[in-house]
This record gives structure tokens, C-alpha cells and sequence, in this order.
């Protein structure tokens, strides 16, 4: 039997404990790959909190001076761009190389080399856009950057340049990601696992990669547009050359708007397996979820116009896109409906990742509600650009998204570590969490509709903001406490914390069939699946418990074997790139080029038909 | 390229689909969509530029510094020829695949040669079709047409000299006897990057040479 | 999608055929040149029909080749149909995205002369 379907060399011996810096540089396995994309993001989260730490400490009191206008302009730029790109997106990326194949039941991903090369290309273009803050030049114009701030006469820097390059990285390794994990998905199902037997997190995963394959490459001609119109002369968003900035905000949310469903799709998809194991009941309305995941990618597409209400689109744009907009809340509300009616009448375990999938359906539901809100044009004129936006995104990106990776994270942490997660900490984490996450961003709706404008990097004393804001920051920092009980609850398990068995929380899914942590060939015989619920349905047919499963030696098990190229060709994928962070620098373009195709082309020919 | 299962073992996949033909159709549709941005932005832009030359009027530009009469830009024969071209090379290079799946080494080869032939040919021709624009008072910031016209044909030509790099890479190992009849699969995928480098051409060519 | 069996086995159609979409995808490209021709020459026959119908015939034609290269030549016809939606599924999106833009411009432009 194989599962692997890019069979590469393999040895008839039992692999050895694979250790060492080397063995993590040039592995293949998805495992280890899931744990350096969630290393790696979690260490660029924490800089992204801290950026939210020194803005909001800015923001404590009226007329401070502790940050510049420019730092803050930097820091509020870099907390939304790092937050997204380099904390959301790869979280999830950890858990979909991690519980992808385990959860299909597959061997490795379908280019397990492929796989290295994203996670390399996402850890270079990470590097690359937080490079900017050693030139004293990280971008400033805002997540979105809208032309035309962005243009070279009013951002004369290279703090758009590292925005620029640093996301086009970043995507092409997103891009990749997602090839791999679509086909990944469809082709490396175990025997008997149809589509409508899948697990819910790899239905959402699915229609994740679906959006990151339609949505990157229009992000991808932006970029190129922006760069052509500051380092090559084009006036693509310069009126003076005929240029309509317009376009940008167009093409950027064409993007974007698919983005937002990109960053809460995984959560949905976690959250849909948290609650029925700790509901002990199967998912409500498995059809509905899934159907009603793949109408919202879908509405993703036809929105997008909704983030642009004050350019003055007319009123029949304007009522197309608020339609479409208010359609959305359907599914949406279906999947709450759903969620709510799994847990309902179940024999709920009050565990820790139970606590954060409930608090993700909570907090979800409210920032959901005001998105329903400035869906309606009238309304969104006088939301715009307030803080009433920058509670409603937080409470769908960090009291949606980071819930429930949150969540996830303590589900599946004794699975990738062999170690429980201590409960008790976790509970102080969560309602540290809990309330440091509302005192934080509550307050934001009122100081919002009170005409509080965001990204203005003070405010003067008298205008009424002073109380909630001082709150805000009080919550702030019970935030970043909260995590760092989390920090010390990682680090306090992964050093001394119980061990853990396959199974600790009686779960559903094939991941749990083998021992924690998984040996590196996943499955030792290639799992065969015939309910949504595999575990549960073995479970009950031999009358209760199922023994511990066994570690193997694993002779005789093919796997993929480790490889540089990845690394090398994500180097030069990279230095290609950062050659037109300075209009053109030949060399580095031309080395760059070379690396990449030596990379490609050893890659191609490597030694792999024994 | 390199891959240990023989065309008679099929790797058992959930979908009895060929792990890397799917890779490179899931490709091919998320490529769809960075061309229809590139289209989009080419055609949002038509008519607006503020001076000339334009593709189908004569019009006012400024030629060597000073303002002058700027023929219509576009040369429909040439353009057409090389239209032609690249539509033969995809009909070439089923016929290399069709050979290769045979094990016909011969028609592989040849048709495989001739398709790398007519893409040389394609790139050389819009190579000089730049050439010839930027003289005739087309520069790349000249206007919003220079601009999204060159960056539209542009990446496509880009497209089409990475798909003649692959296709030359196959026609090499195929004429060093390494693409047997269970290594077509090899060809198959890089002909379906070509077939679909040849229809993003079969849109741009009416919507940008041709329409009103 | 799983009782999808491995279609892609069937025999590819053979050189004939090819030939045969090779040669209309020739005339069609000669139709389209024709029809540009055609609607730029006051004095040809046709003109009065053809030129304010130019940018249908072209896409129309143009829609043509791309389904026959597609069916044809990257053999969707006799593959798996997941290839199938592969292809047409992003084209619709992107079909959307073209219009979506042109209309919100032509729109944004006829509401503000002069933008």
C-alpha cells in the first residue's frame, strides 16, 4: 500500500528519529512543517500583539506624546499587515499541514517538497516586510494602502517598496500552500471517505484554498501595478497621468473581501470539530455547514464594493452590494443556528478548547451583528473609518479567528506534542482572555459612534474619548497577560506536563486513532472510513473503548525523502523579488533567477526513482 | 518531473486522478483569474488615456519632443501571424503528446521541436512588435495604453517563455530516450500549461487587437 | 466525486481530429480578422451589419476557439469532469470580475463627466 502519491525514494529500513537543526531545514513531513508554520506565526503574533500594545498605549490618555504620528502610522500599518498575513493566514496553515492528511487519512500532503517550499517562501517574505523596521522604513499607509498615499509623491520612502515585496512573497507562498492542500483534499482521501464524509474542518479548509487560488492572483497584479507605478513611471493610480486611485481600492478588495473569508473559514472549521466532541454529539446539519460554507466563499466574490461605500459608488452599486452584503448573514446565520444546535442537549465537557470554541460563537455573533450593520450604506457613511469598524473587525478576526484557533490550539495541542495542556491555566487564559478581549474592544463601538476616527494617533483632551479609551487600554493589557499565561502554560507542558494518550477528549476524527504524536508515516495501515464519524462509530460497534494504539517500527514504509531545494528555491523565489524593492537591482534579480531555477530544475531531477 | 509510478500502477488517489495533472488544472484556474485582473485593468483604462498614440486612431503624442501626428498603433497582419503561430503550436504539441503516449519517438520529437519552434517564434515576433511601437512614439509610460498594453502582452509573454523553458526541458529528455510511453503524463502537464498560455492568447488577441 | 472512475485512460482522439480543430480554429481566427477588416472599410460589403455588431461577433468567436482548445486539445471532453469545473469555475468568477469592473467604471463615468 501507498498513500503517498508522490512517491519518492524510499528506504526499506526503519526510518531513524529524524533530530537536529539539518533534519528541520530539509524536511518534508507535514508534521514538522504544521509545527515551524506555527512557531513562526505565533512568534510574528507576538510582534504583532506588541505593535497593538505600544498603539494602545499611545492611545491611553489624551495628547500623549509617547509615539510619533510617524511610528504610529508604522505601527498601526505593520500590526494589521502582520496580523493577517503573518499571524491568521500561517495559524491556519499549521493546522491544515498538520490535520489535513491526518484527518483524510493520508501519509504526508501531495507535494510534501512543494509544502517545505511555502512554509521557506512564507518565513522570507515575513522577514522581508519586518525587515523595513532596520531601514526605519515600515510601511505606513494602512493594511490596505490606498492610493494615493501609496503613490512615490506622497510616500517618497520604501516603506510602501517593503509592503510591496514583502506581500507578493508572501503570497506566492500562499499560493502554493494552497495547490498543494486543494489537491492534497481531493486526490489523498482515504478508501471510503467520500466528500460528504469529510471532517468539518477539511470542508472549510477546501473552500479556503478555493479563495486563496481565485483571490491571490488579483492581490498579485495590484501589487505589480503599484510597484510599476512608483519605481517604472505608470500612472495606474495616478490621476495626473489619467490614472483612477479607484482602481486600487477595486482591485484591492476584490482581494480582500475573499481574505476575510480566508482568515474565518479555518475558525469555522475548527469550531465545527471542537464542539460536537465535547457536545459528545454529532455536528448539526452536516449538509447545511457545509453548503452554506461554500455560499459564503462563493458571496465572497460579489461584495467587495461594500468596503468602498464612502468613494460615492452611486446608488445602484450601492444597493447591489449592500444586498449582497445582507445575503451573506444568511449562511452566516445558518452556521451560528447550526453550531448552537450541536451543543444543544449535548453532554457538554466544560474543557479548555470547549471554553474557546463557546466564547468564538459569542463573540462571532457580535461582530457579525454590526457587520450586518454597515452593510447598509446610509449607516456605513457614518461608521466609516471610525472606531465602530475597528471594534467590528476585531470582534470577527480576534473574537472569531484567534477564539478559535485559540481553541483549536488546546484541542490539538496534546495531539502534535504528546503532552495535555494544563486545564487549569487555560481557563485563567481564556477568561483572562475573554474579558481583557471585550474590555479592549467593546468600548470601541461607543468611542466609534461617538466620532472617534481611526488611525489618528491622538486626540485631544475634552472630546469625550478620554474614559473608554483609558479602558481600552487597561483591557489591552489583561490581553497580553492573558497570553502570556498561554506562553507559560506551552512551555510548563512541553517540559513537564501529563502525558497524553491518543485519544484524550474521545474524539470523532481519524487523527485520534494514532498515537500522540503521530509517528512520521501518520498511519502504519491505511485507514478505511465509513461514517462522517469514524471514531465514535468504532467505538461504539466494540462496546465502548478502543485500545491504545501501538508505536510500529515502521519498516518498510515509504516516505519522502528530506530535501534542500525547497529551501534554496524559496531563497531565490525570494531574492528575485527583493531585487525591485529598489526599482531594479540587476544582480540580485539575475542570482535570484538563477537560484531559482537551479532550485526548480535539481528539484525536478532529484534522485527520487531510486 | 521525476516520479516512480509506471502509467500501468496508477497511484490509488481518492479521485483515480493523477495527483500532479489535478496540481496543474487547479493551477491553470487560479492563473485564470490573474489574467482576467490584467484584462480588467487593460480594459477599465481603454479610451482614457489623456495623449497618444492610440491602437486604432490617429492621434496627437509627442514624438522626439515635440507634438506630432502618431499613426495607429497596432499592426493587425503581423500580430495575426503570430496568432497563428501559437495556435499551430498547440495543435504541434498534441501531436508530440499523441506521439509520446504511442511511444512513436520520431512524431514525438519532431512536432515536440516544432512546438518550441512557433513559442521561440511567438516571443521573437513580440519582441519585435514592442520594438516597432516603441518607434513608432509607444513608450511604456507614454499613456494608460502603453502602460496596461505592455504589461497585459507582457506577462503573457513571460508566460510563453516559461512554457517554451519546459516544453525544450521535455523535448530534451525526450530525445534522450527519458519519456517513454508511462512518462507521457511528463509531456501531458506541460502541453496543458501551453494549451492554456494559447487561449489566454485567443482572449487577448479580439480583445485588445480587435474590438472597438 | 469519488465514483468518479479514471477517466483519462480512454484513448486520446487520434491526429484527424486534431487536424479538424486545428483547421476551424484557423478559419475562425481568419473570421475575426475578416469581421475587424470589415467594420473599419466603409466601402466593403457587410460593413453596414458587421460594424456595430464587431465586439459580439469577436467574442462570440473568440468564446468558440477557447471552448475547442479546452474540449480538444486539453482533452476536457473525454477527462474527468473535476477538470472541467477546474477551468470553469474560476472562468465564471472572472467573467464576473471583468464585467463587475466595466459596468462600476462605465457607471462611475457616465454619473461624473470628465473623470
Amino acid at each position: 500500500m501507498s498513500t503517498i502519491a508522490m512517491g519518492h525514494a524510499g528506504t526499506e529500513a526503519a526510518p531513524a528519529e529524524k533530530k537536529g537543526l539539518w533534519s528541520w531545514i530539509t524536511t518534508v513531513d507535514h508534521k514538522r512543517i504544521g509545527i515551524l508554520y506555527g512557531v513562526t506565526a505565533f512568534l510574528f503574533f507576538l510582534i504583532g500583539g506588541l505593535e497593538a500594545l505600544l498603539i494602545r498605549w499611545q492611545l491611553g490618555a489624551p495628547d500623549k506624546t509617547f509615539l510619533s504620528p510617524e511610528a504610529y502610522n508604522q505601527l498601526f500599518t505593520m500590526h494589521g499587515t502582520t496580523m493577517i498575513f503573518l499571524g491568521v493566514m500561517p495559524l491556519s496553515a499549521m493546522f491544515f499541514n498538520y490535520f489535513i492528511p491526518l484527518q483524510i487519512g493520508a501519509r504526508d500532503v501531495a507535494f510534501p517538497r512543494l509544502n517545505a517550499y511555502s512554509y521557506w517562501v512564507f518565513l522570507f517574505g515575513g522577514l522581508v516586510l519586518n525587515a523595513s523596521f532596520l531601514f526605519n522604513a515600515a510601511p505606513d499607509m494602512g493594511w490596505f494602502a490606498y492610493a494615493n498615499l501609496t503613490s512615490k509623491q506622497f510616500s517618497p520612502g520604501l516603506n510602501v517598496d517593503f509592503w510591496i515585496i514583502g506581500l507578493q512573497i508572501l503570497g506566492i507562498a500562499s499560493l502554493a500552500a494552497a495547490v498543494n492542500f486543494f489537491v492534497t483534499i481531493i486526490n489523498l482521501r482515504a478508501p471510503g471517505m467520500k466528500m460528504m464524509r469529510m471532517p468539518m474542518f477539511v470542508w472549510m479548509s477546501l473552500i479556503t484554498q478555493v479563495l486563496l487560488l481565485l483571490a491571490f492572483p488579483i492581490i498579485t497584479v495590484a501589487l505589480v501595478l503599484l510597484m510599476l507605478d512608483r519605481n517604472f513611471g505608470t500612472h495606474f493610480f495616478v490621476p495626473s497621468g489619467g490614472g483612477d486611485p479607484v482602481l486600487w481600492q477595486h482591485l484591492f478588495w476584490l482581494f480582500g473581501h475573499p481574505e476575510v473569508y480566508i482568515l474565518i473559514l479555518p475558525a469555522f472549521g475548527v469550531v465545527s470539530e471542537i464542539l460536537p466532541v465535547f457536545s459528545r454529539k454529532p455536528l448539526f446539519g452536516y449538509a447545511a455547514m457545509v453548503f452554506s460554507g461554500c455560499f459564503i466563499a462563493f458571496l465572497g466574490f460579489g461584495v467587495w464594493s461594500h468596503h468602498m461605500f464612502s468613494t460615492g459608488m452611486g446608488p445602484m452599486a450601492d444597493t447591489v452590494f449592500s444586498l449582497g452584503t445582507m445575503l451573506i448573514a444568511i449562511p452566516t446565520g445558518v452556521k451560528i443556528f447550526n453550531w448552537i444546535g450541536t451543543v444543544w442537549g449535548g453532554s457538554i465537557q466544560y474543557k479548555t478548547p470547549m471554553y474557546f470554541a463557546l466564547g468564538f460563537v459569542a463573540m462571532f455573533i457580535i461582530g457579525g451583528l454590526s457587520g450586518v450593520m454597515h452593510a447598509s450604506p446610509p449607516a456605513d457613511l457614518q461608521q466609516t473609518d471610525s472606531y465602530f469598524i475597528v471594534a467590528h473587525f476585531h470582534y470577527v478576526l480576534f473574537g472569531g479567528s484567534i477564539f478559535a484557533l485559540t481553541a483549536g490550539a488546546y484541542y490539538w495541542f496534546p495531539k502534535m506534542t504528546g503532552r495535555m495542556l494544563s486545564e487549569s491555566l487555560g481557563k485563567v487564559h481564556f477568561w483572562l482572555m475573554f474579558l481583557g478581549f471585550n474590555l479592549t474592544f467593546a468600548p470601541m463601538h461607543i468611542l466609534g459612534l461617538n466620532g472617534m476616527p481611526r488611525r489618528v494617533y491622538t486626540y485631544s483632551a475634552g472630546m469625550g474619548f478620554e474614559f473608554w479609551n483609558a479602558i481600552e487600554t487597561a483591557g489591552s493589557l489583561v490581553l497580553g497577560f492573558s497570553f502570556l499565561v498561554f506562553i507559560w502554560n506551552i512551555l510548563r507542558s512541553l517540559k513537564a506536563g501529563e502525558v497524553a494518550p491518543a485519544d484524550p477528549w474521545h474524539g470523532a476524527t481519524l487523527e485520534w486513532s494514532i498515537p500522540s504524536p503521530p509517528q512520521e508515516w501518520n498511519f502504519a495501515v491505511e485507514p478505511t472510513v465509513d461514517g462522517r464519524d469514524p471514531l465514535w462509530e468504532e467505538r461504539r460497534a466494540k462496546g465502548g473503548t478502543l485500545p491504545e494504539p501501538e508505536r510500529v517500527s515502521g519498516a518498510g514504509i515509504h516516505l519522502p525523502s528530506p530535501s534542500y531545494w525547497p529551501i534554496v528555491t524559496a531563497f531565490g523565489t525570494a531574492m528575485t523579488l527583493v531585487g525591485f524593492l529598489m526599482h531594479v537591482t540587476l544582480w540580485v534579480i539575475l542570482a535570484g533567477l538563477a537560484i531559482t531555477m537551479l532550485g526548480i530544475f535539481s528539484w525536478a531531477f532529484e534522485p527520487a526513482d531510486h | 518531473m521525476a516520479h516512480d509510478t509506471a502509467h500501468a500502477m496508477h497511484p490509488p488517489t481518492a479521485t483515480g486522478l493523477d495527483t500532479r495533472k489535478l496540481a496543474i488544472w487547479t493551477f491553470i484556474g487560479s492563473e485564470c483569474l490573474f489574467f482576467a485582473t490584467l484584462i480588467s485593468n487593460y480594459l477599465v483604462y481603454k479610451g482614457q488615456s489623456l495623449v497618444g498614440p492610440l491602437p486604432h486612431e490617429t492621434s496627437q503624442c509627442m514624438l522626439h519632443g515635440q507634438m506630432a501626428t502618431c499613426e495607429p498603433i497596432f499592426e493587425i497582419p503581423l500580430v495575426t501571424f503570430g496568432t497563428a503561430v501559437l495556435l499551430f503550436s498547440s495543435f504541434f504539441v498534441v501531436l508530440a503528446l499523441n506521439g509520446a503516449q504511442k511511444g512513436n519517438r520520431k512524431q514525438l520529437i519532431g512536432w515536440l521541436s516544432a512546438t518550441v519552434l512557433c513559442g521561440l517564434f511567438f516571443v521573437g515576433m513580440q519582441v519585435y512588435e514592442f520594438y516597432h511601437f516603441f518607434h513608432k512614439g509607444l513608450g511604456y509610460t507614454t499613456n494608460l495604453f502603453g502602460s496596461s498594453f505592455y504589461t497585459l502582452t507582457g506577462f503573457h509573454g513571460t508566460h510563453v517563455t516559461l512554457g517554451v523553458i519546459w516544453l525544450a526541458t521535455v523535448l530534451v529528455l525526450a530525445i534522450r530516450g527519458k519519456l517513454p510511453p508511462e512518462k507521457a503524463l511528463n509531456l501531458e502537464i506541460a502541453a496543458l500549461y501551453w494549451h492554456f498560455v494559447d487561449v489566454v492568447w485567443i482572449v487577448i488577441f479580439p480583445v485588445v487587437y480587435l474590438m472597438r | 466525486m469519488d465514483a468518479q472512475v479514471a477517466t483519462h485512460e480512454h484513448a486520446h482522439p487520434g491526429p484527424a481530429l486534431y487536424l479538424k480543430v486545428a483547421v476551424i480554429l484557423f478559419v475562425m481566427t481568419a473570421l475575426e480578422v475578416l469581421a475587424f477588416e470589415v467594420s473599419h472599410r466603409s466601402g466593403w460589403p457587410m460593413h453596414g451589419l458587421v460594424q456595430p455588431l464587431l465586439n459580439e461577433i469577436l467574442i462570440i468567436l473568440s468564446a468558440a476557439k477557447f471552448a475547442l482548445v479546452a474540449m480538444f486539445y486539453m482533452h476536457l471532453k473525454q477527462d474527468s469532469k473535476i477538470f472541467s469545473g477546474l477551468l470553469v469555475f474560476p472562468l465564471i468568477i472572472a467573467a464576473v470580475v471583468i464585467l463587475a469592473l466595466l459596468l462600476l467604471f462605465a457607471y462611475l463615468r457616465a454619473q461624473h463627466p470628465g473623470m
